[in-house]
């Protein structure tokens, strides 16, 4: 029995933990990188590790515990090795230093995280200069190669992840001159929000979108237009960090042949995260958007266990495979459901919850969840705050009809 | 050939037709230098347009560019398979969506035959769709163009310039030409910011900056205006969406806006066509984007909703007329070779040729070199072609090629290695990403941005 882990953070390290816990006995962990751990790597703030771990950790910490966790529980780490190839009928192909080889596993848990969207993909108009970056792209060079980060820095998004950056680039030595957020409002916390005003004197400049980039060869300003009254005017910054507007890295899934959901744009998901391609599990944040690392965790846990539970013996990963699934599928402003599938069998999903997101803030909401015409289920759940997720309860996967249409989600009033 | 001059060719302007024109002059006995404004070559217009290599049938017959376009596309299809230029011969469809356009193409393929390309065939709406399925509704009928095909914009000046260079070719970058004069007692004499350049002969292949070059040698010809076009990329899962170049109907002002794979994998959307009034206006505009946007959703709605990987925006060196302006002024030898176009690229080595000709007519001598023509691969970056992640022995013999360094693209650290140590290395990121592909793909650097940045040794 070998289990194949593709991607070697949180997500992907917990689920070899788990799965090695459960005694499975070859579990091989692939990471593109040239160490396991993922995004904490070069997440260098605290906080992570509450909700999995039980302790606070910074995220090089917590990366270097996960990777360390799942090594001496016998998984094996195969780092600087990437999968080149995954026919729908046929063995995985892997390329790395020692060379290319194939790989016919018994069962894969695809745990390929997400990433930023960059700029480009936001189609932000001007030149094309330098210092224009991601997130990602931020805290790699600050904290992995020790490199500044220009001096005066243009943050767009107000998110958690936008926060980050502005403690980065403060750590890198750029003065953030203020936040940019398209939205009402930022979707942070508000101790985060004070200290950016207070501690690192950065404005946040709501309803307001990035509608050009100028200089050359580096950024000289950005054009910033109000959306409200139309009116642009120009910030002088050399460098603009894009943040959050997350896509799941879903490369893989679509060349594994995995159908995905046009919300998340992940694979789709059961609640057990079985996909679409028998024997095929998916966890972490390549089922949507970012959540922190704990959760992503708790995700690739919850894979393992569900694959080790349907799976006894092993072959039963593949025969008890749901034939037919019930797809989730969610009405605007909610932009995604997760998981978003209800198929026999399933079970609980991760941390016992569906995970609700919505374009737009909403302060009660009220959901409701129907399946032609019939309503499964309808309340209130907290408060919706773009790129954050609401939590909605999963009893009423019990009342789909396996035989119906796609159960739908919509926000009935905003309270 | 040797004399009281510093060089005896100097070609002003490293984009494509500078770089194939050194190659050319390079197989002689010729000192020949290369004059690069810009930090790299091909870095300019050169790196921004469409990319297709044209077999020239809706030129305007009987033009030089007609010519030179025909005659270039049979010898840069050769040569890229000699040297390792991605080429992708997919063909292309010329689609018409309304009665108007429909009635157009007869007479499209009656300028290709004037122009020598016979192999055109009219095809229906439904052989269109099931060729195209993907297509948006409302096609009416299109003509089939064989030949035409994709062809790496960033290898072919990368090729022409590394021959240029192995065979002797003084390669000067960021050396931009402050002025130029005659030599009383004949020749050249250029000033460059780390002093001045005496030539022999002199080729002005300064593209967009040709005319003002040619106006301080005393011509008035033609003046450049640039004519911007943006372009928009999509990711690469796209890819399966496309399977031929899909050109529109030709207006009288402009060529309209095409879809068309690339060879690097991902599918292209545009370009616009927008006189502008800087040199160095490359900005990608609002307008420019919404108007790409709504025709893209005309030609091809679901490519929309794929992501966009890139946006770009070239320049054009368009001028007041419609030919290319090519001229030679035998006693002076000087070569003026402005106001190449869209075309340049597939006409290149033509061109190369063309001017090579009229110097020799001039009296440059053309004396063959008595040294072995270069032996010399590209290194491989079309999608379509095996690319050193690929290659086991490869791997087997050095681990960096099984290294990937740049995961959207499959870049390694080997060929990383390679692009900074080549013989016309790269010294940016944009140079790297001409040579390699690496930072060129969906993440736009979100993976390897950093790591990138610490080999090339600047952020």
């Amino acid at each position: 029995m070998t289990v194949l882990v593709l991607g070697g953070g949180p997500a992907g390290l917990a689920a070899a933990v788990e799965l090695r816990r459960h005694g499975v006995p070859g579990v091989l962990v692939v990471e593109r990188e040239a160490e396991a751990g993922g995004i904490p790597r070069h997440a260098r703030h605290q906080g992570f590790g509450l909700r999995d771990l039980r302790r606070p950790l910074s995220g090089p910490a917590y990366a270097r515990r996960y990777a360390e966790l799942a090594s001496s529980a016998g998984a094996e780490l195969r780092s600087e090795t990437m999968v080149t190839g995954w026919p729908l009928d046929g063995p995985l192909e892997l390329t790395g230093p020692r060379g290319r080889e194939t790989i016919e596993p018994d069962a894969v848990i695809l745990a390929t995280g997400c990433r930023e969207r960059p700029r480009s993909a936001r189609l932000v108009p001007g030149s094309r200069p330098e210092g224009v970056m991601t997130t990602g792209t931020l805290q790699q060079l600050v904290y992995l190669k020790g490199r500044k980060a220009g001096t005066r820095a243009l943050i767009v998004g107000a998110e958690h992840v936008s926060f980050s950056a502005l403690l980065t680039l403060a750590h890198g030595g750029a003065r953030t001159v203020g936040m940019v957020t398209e939205l009402p409002r930022h979707q942070s916390l508000a101790l985060f929000r004070a200290g950016a005003t207070v501690r690192w004197r950065a404005p946040l400049w709501t309803r307001s979108a990035v509608t050009a980039i100028h200089g050359r060869p580096r950024v000289e300003e950005v054009e910033l237009t109000d959306l409200d009254t139309g009116r642009a005017r120009s910030i002088a910054c050399d460098t603009v960090v894009f943040t959050a507007d997350w896509i799941p890295d879903h490369e893989l899934a679509v060349m594994g042949g995995l159908e995905l959901d046009p919300g998340t744009r992940g694979p789709r998901v059961d609640a057990a995260l079985r996909t679409s391609r028998p024997g095929v599990f998916a966890a972490g944040n390549l089922l949507h958007g970012a959540e922190t690392a704990d959760v992503a965790a708790l995700s690739g846990r919850h894979a393992a266990a569900n694959l080790r539970q349907g799976s006894d013996p092993f072959l039963r990963v593949v025969e008890g495979w749901p034939g037919a699934r019930v797809p989730v599928e969610v009405e605007s402003p909610l932009h995604w459901i997760a998981p978003n599938a209800v198929a026999p069998g399933a079970g609980v999903p991760p941390r016992g919850r569906f995970a609700l997101r919505s374009r737009e803030f909403a302060r009660r909401p009220r959901i409701e969840i129907a399946q032609d015409g019939r309503t499964l289920w309808s309340g209130h759940v907290g408060r919706l705050v773009p790129g954050r997720s609401a939590r909605l309860p999963h009893d009423w996967t019990a009342a789909v009809d396996p035989a119906g249409s796609p159960v739908r989600v919509r926000l009935a009033s905003r309270g | 050939m040797s004399g009281p001059h510093d060089t005896d060719v100097a070609i002003v302007g490293a984009g494509v037709v500078g770089c194939a024109i050194a190659r050319e002059l390079t197989r002689f006995e010729l000192r020949v230098t290369l004059l690069e404004a810009g930090p790299d070559v091909g870095a300019g217009t050169s790196k921004a347009n469409t990319a297709l290599l044209h077999t020239g049938f809706d030129a305007k017959p009987g033009t030089l560019e007609a010519r030179l376009v025909a005659r270039g596309y049979e010898l840069l299809g050769e040569y890229a398979d000699r040297v390792g230029i991605p080429v992708e011969r997919t063909g292309a469809l010329l689609v018409a969506w309304n009665d108007e356009q429909l009635a157009e193409l007869p007479g499209i393929a009656e300028r290709a035959r004037a122009n020598g390309t016979n192999d055109l065939r009219e095809v229906g709406v439904d052989e269109l769709y099931r060729r195209e399925p993907h297509l948006g509704s409302g096609a009416r009928g299109a003509i089939e163009v064989p030949g035409e095909g994709l062809v790496c914009p960033f290898t072919t000046p990368l090729a022409y310039a590394t021959e240029a260079v192995l065979a002797g070719c003084d390669l000067r970058r960021s050396a931009p030409v402050v002025s130029a004069s005659r030599i009383e007692a004949g020749g050249f004499r250029l000033e460059l910011p780390g002093g001045a350049l005496t030539a022999r002969y002199l080729v002005n292949a300064a593209g967009l900056g040709s005319d003002e070059l040619d106006h301080m040698l005393g011509h008035d010809r033609f003046t450049v205006t640039p004519r911007r076009g943006e372009l928009i990329v999509f990711d690469k899962l796209s890819r399966p969406l496309v399977s031929h170049i899909l050109l529109a109907v030709p207006t009288k002002v402009t060529k309209g806006v095409l879809i068309a794979p690339t060879v690097f994998g991902n599918v292209m959307l545009g370009p616009t066509a927008e006189d502008v009034q800087r040199k160095d206006d490359t900005e990608s505009t609002r307008a420019g984007l919404d108007y790409l946007w709504a025709e893209g959703a005309r030609i091809m709605p679901e490519l929309l909703e794929h992501e966009v990987t890139a946006v770009y925006a070239g320049l054009r060196a368009a001028t007041e007329h419609s030919d290319y302006q090519l001229g030679v002024h035998a006693p002076e030898g000087y070569a003026c070779v402005g106001g190449i176009r869209s075309t340049g690229l597939s006409a290149s080595m033509a061109i190369a040729e063309h001017v090579r000709d009229e110097l020799g007519a001039a009296g440059m001598p053309l004396e063959p070199s008595a040294a072995a023509a270069p032996e010399f691969r590209m290194p491989n970056i079309g999608e379509a072609f095996e690319r050193p992640y690929e290659r086991r022995d490869l791997i087997e013999r050095d681990p960096d090629y099984g290294r990937v360094v740049c995961f959207c693209e499959r870049v390694t650290r080997g060929e990383i290695r390679d692009a900074l140590e080549a013989p016309v290395p790269a010294t940016d990121l944009d140079g790297l990403r001409r040579r390699t592909r690496a930072h060129m793909g969906r993440c736009q650097g979100f993976f390897c941005g950093a790591e990138l940045a610490e080999r090339l040794g600047s952020a």
